[in-house]
């Protein structure tokens, strides 16, 4: 039995055959983009995943060496500005690239998916910037801790949530929220290289075809 | 950065001056990049060119 006239029985195989039809190549890394693209609104998107190595990169550098460091040290203290300072410009250039593909209605054409899984990764974000908020251990997080408790006491997710538990709040920013943004963050690139960036809406409203 | 921070208060709205000038800062932004134009590729590429 030939693979060309029957579904092949390895899963291997048709995973491979998968990734050949709906994410060729040169739809992965391509070199020539629509005359559209040449726009800086386009550039917003990139910039938010640049700041997110940034995050990533200073992140890892805190976690190695722990509050201690990163609040008595002068590198330390310079490893903290970078990590903040880079998720300030990572909020800021996401929120940007969210107007930006909010205008061009970004979601058309099949689209649906990405753009929730950026709706995802936004509000990922914002869990992961609360947590980190927590897991400063000075009394801006203390302040921060003990006047979000009740709130999220008040949701009902307290008993599962407690901003109060600096090891549950640190854990959670520094291994679970992380990789979750990140994963959606590299599928969210993905499902764009696969269709192809928004064809823009012509003048008279209608999506060109 | 240790003392708070001055508020603006117009009606219902409040809102810090940072926090004012990051929400500017980021229209002007979004104007400069739907204004300003992109640069174009080298000749015999019809990448950016209709």
């Amino acid at each position: 039995m030939s693979a060309s006239d029957s579904r092949p029985t390895s899963w291997t195989l048709r995973v491979r055959n998968a990734v050949d039809r709906h994410l060729p190549m040169d739809h992965l890394l391509p070199d020539r983009q629509p005359y559209y693209v040449g726009s800086w609104v386009y550039v917003f998107g990139v910039v938010t995943i640049a700041a997110l190595v940034w995050v990533i990169v200073s992140g890892v550098v805190l976690s190695f060496f722990g509050p201690q460091w990163w609040h008595s040290s002068s590198v330390g203290r310079f490893f903290n500005s970078l990590h903040f300072w880079s998720v300030q410009l990572f909020f800021i250039f996401m929120v940007l690239h969210l107007w930006g593909q909010y205008f061009m209605a970004g979601w058309r054409d099949g689209r649906a998916a990405t753009w929730m899984i950026g709706v995802v990764i936004f509000g990922i974000s914002i869990v992961t910037g609360f947590t980190g908020y927590l897991s400063q251990q000075n009394f801006d997080s203390q302040f921060i801790a003990t006047q979000g408790k009740d709130a999220m006491n008040a949701s009902g997710i307290g008993a599962f949530f407690n901003v109060l538990n600096f090891g549950q709040m640190y854990g959670l920013h520094v291994m679970l929220l992380p990789i979750g943004v990140t994963f959606l963050v590299v599928v969210h690139i993905v499902m764009v290289r696969a269709r192809g960036v928004v064809k823009p809406i012509d003048p008279e409203g209608r999506a060109n075809s | 950065m240790d003392s708070p921070a001055t508020y603006l208060h117009w009606g219902f709205i409040l809102i810090s001056v940072p926090n004012f000038l990051v929400i500017v800062a980021m229209l002007v932004l979004f104007a400069i990049a739907l204004i300003a134009p992109f640069p174009e590729h080298d000749e015999g590429d019809d990448v950016s060119k209709r």
